[in-house]
């Protein structure tokens, strides 16, 4: 390896920083006035290509010049933020004062409903976009060849980071912008418009990720994927950076970009682990992150009360129970293919569901990766069948251990934080267990993934089948409920309720999370290795972000508040969801304006209806 | 015997020195009161104490024992129990789950998966919560109870873990006057029936002339005068730093209320 080769390479990756740090400012800037981690902001950059590349042509067809391309750049750049306010008036608004995974979910519900906007205003094709005008030659580095719009690249981010700086020490509104990031109460006590300071911070924010994405077309097509594949960087580079820190984010671009253009030599496949294995040794060592401050993430608890006092059934409750075993295993007699398929997997959402729940609305642990658990079980189950010639009943057994040693392994760095730390952990975790599903495909079968994996002869038949999901989820609903009123699942409330007191009555709070995170991870794990045999395949979108967002879907609109509001929400969304998805191109528009307005008006979910209605 | 022996703690917090050595001891069955102003380190050396602080240097002895560093959780298993300035309960359960939670805990059950958490314990929870005149409000969510009230099931949950030393941040802190001298008078009765030594912070002085055994003047995280409450308030300093005249009142109020 020659000098010229390694200054080659380490540019591009101070490129790839660049262009990240961008995107990331804005996030961390909207994080720390408003405290919202928005997931949309992923929508915004993919919105800011998308817009550039249908102006910046436009403009180009008028006359090729440098100016007119950046003109069309800072065009998209300002539409963007246009965007943003109309996001932060319409939604973020109403958001301020909700826990943070109704925030989370809410920005995440914008999220899909951009995603079918845009598939509707400019197709599912990629759009390329023209290259810069006079930036479209490369440059001789010490005998290598190095294009010109990267060297471009590798300024404007220091750039960038310069006017932000100025911005925030030399105006009013940078002033006030620091000021709320340090201490809310302060700056609503000088009297300060606050409404003002939100919505010109969202302007900025999402400004900041249209122009990261105008940017970056010369580079990369516009694509409906850009936006989950940018948001989960942007997430790494925040965290590690310490959330609600420009300079922090700067840094650990930097740190991200020479990590992955260096390791990308030694490990070529498996990059994305370096970069979380950077953000886990940070985490562990400075919880907030290189620059971040505690205070800023540790201000507000994750959820104002999940699950209450638990109560045991009453006559109704045993009657309901007892008539939904009955129908579920009833179904296969009565019931024709199609039903008997959805049933399966209410079956199985309702046990992945339950799970959730029992971290979420039992321990206070917001879990946004909970998918991870579940596919990693689906695929140790069928890879051990297809790859490992098991038959599916060991098959079934490695699945919830599977998901187990995972959710341990990922769980160790999990509980050592809380809050909005927290879910953003777990959901890095699942990108990683995606991403290595995805890439490493001898194994895995990449995108495609693995078919052909099929219930033993015996259980072949879909009824039968049936039979074997409904001991296993039903049995497995029934334990892990049984934990839930038992002494370490009230430890567990009892540690979510106030950490200080459980720590000093003699709890062990870390390790009785890591347990519960663990267990979880189990019963996911299990509820993964069924779903595979009922599909016969597997592949990596069942450890994607959406299939996690379906799953807080799920026990949002059952009840995070009740113990059995999962079962109730996976049935309900699961049937809505095999009703309806078929009859609309835009279910995940509509998907997402749910989940939306559950945040808003129906916060407790069914299960709260259920008990107000007892009540 | 000396029950809780710390031997010149330190706490910095940035600039501010909130604990500079303060030193002191406490026996079996003795009530140690704190006094100082707001902001002159007394829950900074609870903390310490109990282990949600770590001290900058100093020690810790609990019977003979160092504990000096060690967390909150290992400090109540060597049978520390305390309650905070602003109460920490579990707002999720019922009166008597709280004192059942801690019960769990001290039994070392909080792993167990099979048992009824609701049923454990929930005998000697009640007797706990008849020592603090709790028992009729069992059944009810802690969350409806009146602070006051709170703070007494705070003391059955401190007591849960058979303590042999009891850590009380301004117990009475937001009660109606005479709820503040019916805490005090059970607290002394618990210390002194079951030999528990008592800290105790208090801004009430009535309740620290009535009560405490002995007195420790904190000014700016530093020990200005110890001893007994006839020595510290006959202390000039203490008098002119702290107490002013109306502790000087107070301190004449309580000796009258205790001579009759
Ligand atoms: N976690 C902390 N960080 C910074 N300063 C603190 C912290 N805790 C206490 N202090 C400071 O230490 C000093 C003593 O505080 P504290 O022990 O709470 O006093 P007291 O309980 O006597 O009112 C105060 O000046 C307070 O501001
Ligand atoms: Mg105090």
């Amino acid at each position: 390896m020659d000098v010229g080769f390694i200054v080659v390479q380490s540019l591009s990756g101070l490129a790839s920083a660049s262009a990240l740090f961008i995107i990331a400012s804005g996030l961390t800037l909207v994080f720390g006035v408003t405290r919202i981690v928005n997931f949309a902001h992923g929508s915004f950059y993919m919105l800011g290509a998308y817009i550039a590349v249908t102006v910046v042509p436009w403009l180009l067809e008028i006359d090729r010049s440098p100016t007119l391309f950046f003109t069309g750049v800072l065009i998209s750049a300002i539409a963007v933020g246009v965007l943003g306010v109309l996001m932060e008036l319409l939604l973020l608004r109403r958001l301020y004062k909700v826990p943070e995974l109704f925030q989370l979910l809410a920005t995440f519900g914008v999220v899909l409903m951009v995603q079918d906007a845009v598939l509707k205003i400019w197709g599912p094709v990629d759009i390329p976009g023209p290259r810069a005008p006079g930036l479209r030659h490369g440059v001789e580095i010490l005998g290598q060849r190095f294009p010109a719009y990267e060297l471009f690249l590798i300024v404007i981010g220091p750039a960038v980071l310069g006017l932000l700086w100025l911005l925030m020490h030399r105006t009013r509104f940078g002033i006030l912008i620091r000021a709320a990031t340090r201490d809310r109460e302060m700056v609503g006590a000088l009297g300060v418009n606050q409404a003002m300071l939100f919505t010109g911070t969202l302007f900025l924010g999402a400004a900041l990720a249209g122009l990261g994405g105008a940017l970056q077309i010369p580079r990369v097509s516009a694509s409906s994927q850009m936006d989950l594949s940018i948001i989960t960087e942007a997430f790494v580079v925040t965290v590690i950076g310490g959330m609600g820190s420009v300079p922090g984010a700067f840094l650990a671009a930097v740190l991200i970009g020479q990590l992955q253009a260096f390791g990308v030599l030694v490990f070529p496949k498996i990059t994305l682990v370096l970069v979380f294995l950077l953000m886990a040794a940070v985490l562990v060592v400075k919880p907030w992150g290189l620059l971040g401050r505690p205070e800023a993430a540790a201000g507000r608890a994750a959820l104002p009360e999940g699950i209450l006092a638990v109560r045991g059934f009453g006559r109704v409750e045993k009657l309901i129970a007892g008539l939904a075993i009955a129908a579920m295993l009833a179904v296969p007699v009565f019931g024709d293919a199609y039903t008997v398929k959805v049933a399966t997997e209410v079956l199985i959402f309702a046990l992945a569901a339950f799970s959730l729940n029992f971290l979420v609305g039992n321990g206070g642990i917001v879990s946004f990766g909970h998918a991870a658990y579940f596919g990693l079980g689906a695929y140790a189950a069928g890879l051990l069948v297809t790859k490992g010639g098991l038959p599916m009943e060991p098959a079934l057994l490695a699945a919830p251990i599977a998901g187990g040693l995972f959710a341990a392994l990922f769980g160790f760095f999990v509980v050592r934080l809380s809050g909005i730390y927290l879910a953003m952990l777990t959901l890095a975790f699942a990108q990683i267990a995606y991403a290595v599903c995805f890439q490493w495909v001898e194994v895995t079968g990449g995108d495609n993934g693995v078919v052909g994996v099929w219930p033993s002869a015996w259980a072949a038949s879909r009824q039968v089948y049936h039979y074997v999901v409904a001991a296993c989820a039903i049995l497995a609903i029934i334990a892990l409920r049984r934990v839930v009123y038992a002494p370490f699942g009230a430890t567990l409330r009892a540690a979510r309720d106030s950490e200080q007191r459980a720590d000093a009555i003699g709890i062990d709070v870390r390790t009785h999370r890591w347990l519960a995170f663990t267990l979880a991870g189990g019963a996911a794990g299990l509820a993964g290795g069924l779903y595979a045999f009922s599909k016969g395949s597997i592949d990596p979108t069942l450890l994607a972000i959406p299939l996690s967002v379906d799953f807080l879907a799920m026990i949002l609109l059952g009840g995070i508040q009740t113990v059995m509001g999962a079962v109730a929400g996976a049935a309900a969304f699961h049937t809505i969801k095999d009703i309806f998805m078929p009859l609309t191109d835009f279910w995940r528009f509509l998907l997402g304006a749910s989940i939306i307005a559950l945040v808003l008006v129906f916060p407790r979910g069914l299960a709260g209806a259920f008990a107000g209605w007892r009540a | 015997m000396t029950l809780l022996a710390v031997e010149g703690l330190n706490k910095a917090f940035g600039g501010v020195v909130a604990a500079r050595d303060v030193t002191f001891a406490l026996s079996a069955g003795e009530m140690l009161a704190i006094i100082g102003p707001n902001g002159a380190g007394k829950s900074t050396t609870f903390n310490m104490v109990g282990g949600q602080l770590r001290p900058d240097t100093g020690r810790v002895v609990l019977a003979g024992q160092d504990i000096t560093g060690q967390p909150p959780r290992q400090v109540c298993r060597m049978g520390v129990g305390r309650t905070f300035q602003v109460a920490q309960t579990f707002l999720s359960m019922s009166v008597v789950g709280n004192v059942q939670m801690a019960l769990i805990a001290h039994h070392g059950r909080t792993r167990d998966m099979v048992a009824d958490a609701a049923r454990l314990y929930r005998d000697d929870a009640l007797a706990l919560l008849a020592r603090v005149g709790m028992e009729g409000e069992a059944d009810r969510p802690i969350g409806e109870l009146a602070y006051g009230d709170v703070k007494r099931v705070e003391l059955a949950i401190a007591l849960a873990a058979a303590p042999r030393l009891l850590l009380m941040d301004e117990p009475t802190a937001g009660m109606a006057p005479r709820e503040r001298a019916a805490l005090m008078q059970l607290t002394a009765d618990i210390a002194r029936g079951g030999g528990i030594g008592v800290l105790f912070t208090e801004h009430d002085m009535d309740a620290v002339f009535a009560h405490a055994d002995r007195i420790l003047v904190l000014v700016r995280g530093e020990v200005i005068a110890e001893g007994t409450p006839e020595e510290v308030r006959a202390n000039p300093e203490v008098q002119r730093v702290y107490l002013g005249t109306s502790g000087h009142k107070a301190a004449l109020r309580a000796r009258r209320a205790a001579h009759g």
